[in-house]
């Protein structure tokens, strides 16, 4: 069976011209950036034009704004607990209820210490920012927001330059987990209020265990690690230099792509959740369709449950994920799904696609062809299958 | 994912017996699709030797719910409902090489659709008792009997496995001192009865809400944590012996007066039967008289067993032996 891999949300391959930049930073060119012999000064002048590939994808005004970490949660947490120490008399943070756990279980961690006050702004059934709520929630007491870009379940954008704006009016500090847009959508953070940005290397080709938080130069910043003198004393610890290279060539190669994720991409996107919507009654797209990532589109099934049809399509060589119970040991849907308040007939049944460059359309075909039988088995199976009352084309999916 | 056995995986993608039984004349529906999991068994009994003919299941759920429904249906078809009624949760989590410890409420699902299923066909409610004992894991509408019988047939002793047999507490967790006084309440009973060694009982304060909704979380979020083993079912211990002391003279009285209450009716049939020994969940009978190697040996084995099961609410089984007494 040909493998089809379509869980790009949960990491990537490193492309291989990624893995090619860094292997001589291994056995070659092993020195310490921070040494001043030859051995150390020419990984220092990598790690810098490292630094400045990145600078691009990011659109950021300064090479140095950027702090590498060892993972997204790394800079999500970074950026949260700095914020908290460098705004005196502000202890209350605002975030939304569908973050990914980098930022939510610091946030209740936070908040059940006692160490700050936390707003968790809910989301419409579409899975966009109650706008209203997160005005309500701003004052002078506000140190931080902190808001991702891209879902990573559903894809769903928030409108995250407009919205830290709106903090900016308060004072506040604006963070953004922006892990799951960093190479899929265009970012310009030169000239925006977005103070701090958070990223991590696996999810745009580069390896794991690679990261970076970019602080807006000027912002207010705390360090998480104390150390020696790297980063700008910023974040101690030798610099990974191999994976900071990689990931500074897997962001070159993602401006490069950018048009290709754009459109074609977006359109094997399209193309295979059209085809799920049409053959497949009683579905429906989970998320913002207007608003999103052009990789993702995250499906809920009624009346099926998602690891039943995740264990199908993993044999017949389809890998995608599940906001469903069964697959985490959770016995509930993921905080994501019930944010969304999706309807209980099909909040065990979404399944996630989430797309790369390195798909082709037969990866598409694939699936098309895989899916439909599968619902149709796991329906009949189910005892709550009356057969598709509606019609396909319209249906319309009921939410409380 | 999971670690599924080879059988699971195989009663999940060919699933035996699905479907919808027209002439079915015993029905048992469990779950609900908000809860995650829900399964319909139908049964085709036959009204004189109450002999199972054939069963089909419906089932909404993960991989495990549907090839712990197809396994109970192969368990009882061709068996009567004497011998089905003892048919427990680990049976099918047996049949199907075991079942990661989190999937164990998928068998209690197909051992409470069977317990309703016979209800069903007897006439009787299937301890239907939501109206007085309040339902006590809201999330999951679990009530209080249910997750009882999931402690004694499988000696749970702490609030995780609870969770992991029934899914109550798998939620919001407020009912979490409901939880442990019932828990609590049932091990010391399967400690006077002999089942379970006093040091094994769960004790109230032992655990915390918080620490387990936190151990709940962290299981969730790592999402390369280990795979769980296989076969989980191992008893967490051996049983005390059976010298060991008043707590298995208990379970032996009421062994006692349940044969008791059974031996005027296997006398009308010319036929009796004496208790020889107990040892762990294993009942040592000898069948006399007109019970003996007639057809009827494994109807009246199974009855006794029913009625065993009823009375002390764990899993026994009946072993005919023959006495060498005299
Ligand atoms: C939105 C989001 N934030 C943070 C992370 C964590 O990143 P990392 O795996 O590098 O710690 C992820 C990855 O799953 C993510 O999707």
């Amino acid at each position: 069976m040909r493998p089809v891999y379509l869980d790009n949300n949960a990491t990537t391959r490193v492309d291989p011209a990624v893995v090619e930049a860094m292997l001589p930073f291994f056995t070659e060119q092993f020195g310490n950036p921070s040494s001043i012999h030859s051995f150390g000064a020419s990984v220092g002048a990598s790690v810098k034009k490292a630094r400045q590939q990145l600078q691009q994808l990011l659109g950021a005004e300064h090479d140095h704004e950027i702090i590498y970490t060892a993972s997204g949660t790394e800079a999500d947490n970074t950026a949260i607990l700095s914020a908290l120490e460098a705004m005196p008399g502000r202890d209350e943070i605002v975030t939304s209820a569908v973050e990914h756990p980098a930022v939510l279980s610091l946030c209740q961690h936070l908040e059940k210490t006692g160490r700050a006050k936390v707003h968790y702004i809910g989301v419409d059934s579409l899975g966009r920012l109650d706008i209203e709520a997160y005005r309500n929630a701003l004052s002078e007491k506000v140190a931080l927001v902190t808001l991702m870009w891209a879902n990573n379940e559903t894809g769903t954008l928030f409108p995250v330059e407009g919205l830290a704006e709106l903090a900016k009016e308060h004072g506040a500090l604006f963070h953004t987990d922006a892990v799951q847009a960093v190479g899929k959508v265009p970012i310009v953070l030169k000239g925006s209020a977005i103070d701090m940005l958070s990223l991590s290397g696996h999810k745009l080709h580069a390896p794991k265990g690679v990261g970076a938080l970019y602080v807006k130069r000027g912002t207010r910043f705390k360090p998480l690690l104390r150390g020696g003198h790297q980063e700008r004393g910023r974040r101690a610890g030798t610099e990974n230099a191999p994976g900071i290279i990689g990931l500074g060539k897997a962001a070159e190669l993602a401006i490069e792509h950018m048009v290709d994720e754009q459109t074609r991409v977006k359109e094997l996107r399209d193309r295979l959740e059209k085809a799920i919507l049409q053959r497949i009654p009683n579905c429906f797209v989970n998320g913002d369709p207007r608003e999103r990532l052009p990789n993702t589109t995250n499906i809920a099934f009624e009346y099926v449950e998602g690891e039943a049809i995740l264990l199908h399509l993993t044999r017949q060589g389809v890998a995608a994920s599940s906001g469903s119970a069964c697959t985490s040991g959770s016995l509930e849907p993921s905080h994501v799904m019930r944010a969304m308040n999706v309807p209980f007939t099909a909040a065990h049944g979404s399944i996630r696609f989430s797309l790369s460059r390195d798909n082709v359309p037969e990866d598409v075909d694939q699936v098309i062809e895989a899916l439909p039988k599968i619902l149709e088995k796991l329906r009949e199976l189910s005892p709550f299958w009356a057969g598709a009352n509606k019609d396909p084309n319209d249906f319309k999916p009921v939410y409380a | 994912m999971w670690d599924y056995s080879e059988k699971v995986k195989d009663y999940f993608f060919n699933p035996k017996n699905a479907g919808v039984l027209g002439e079915a004349n015993a029905v048992g529906e469990v779950g609900a699709i908000s809860c995650g999991d829900a399964l319909k068994l139908m049964l085709k009994v036959d009204s004189e030797t109450e002999v199972i003919h054939d069963a089909r299941f419906q089932t909404f759920g993960c991989g495990s719910a549907i090839a712990s429904s197809s396994a109970l249906t192969e368990l009882i078809i061709g068996k009567t409902l004497g011998e089905a009624v003892s048919i427990t949760n680990q049976d099918i989590a047996d049949f199907l090489g075991g079942l990661p410890p989190e999937k164990m409420h998928c068998s209690v699902m197909g051992y409470e659709a069977l317990q309703a299923a016979i209800a069903n066909f007897r006439g009787e409610e299937w301890r239907d008792d939501h109206e007085e004992r309040a339902l006590l894991c809201k999330c999951f509408g679990v009530d209080e009997g249910m997750i009882e019988r999931a402690i004694r047939m499988n000696k749970l002793t702490s609030i995780e496995q609870i969770t992991d047999y029934t899914k109550a507490g798998g939620g919001c967790l407020t009912c979490f001192d409901r939880l442990e006084d019932l828990l609590a309440k049932v091990n010391s009973e399967l400690v006077a009865e002999g089942f379970l060694a006093e040091h094994e009982a769960y004790r109230i304060g032992v655990a915390s809400a918080a620490d387990i909704k936190a151990k709940a979380k962290a299981r969730k979020e790592t999402e390369d944590a280990a795979p769980a083993p296989a076969s989980p079912l191992a008893p967490t211990s051996p049983l005390p012996p059976p010298s060991a002391g008043m707590t298995n003279l208990k379970k032996i009285r009421l062994i006692e007066e349940a044969i008791e209450e059974l031996r005027p009716y296997l006398k009308k049939d010319g036929g009796d039967c004496e208790l020889v020994d107990v040892d762990g969940n294993n009942v040592m009978v000898n069948l006399k008289g007109a019970c003996m190697g007639c057809q009827m040996a494994s109807v009246t084995i199974s009855g006794i067993q029913e009625r065993l099961i009823a009375k002390l609410g764990v899993p026994i089984r009946i072993v005919p032996v023959k006495s060498n007494a005299h």
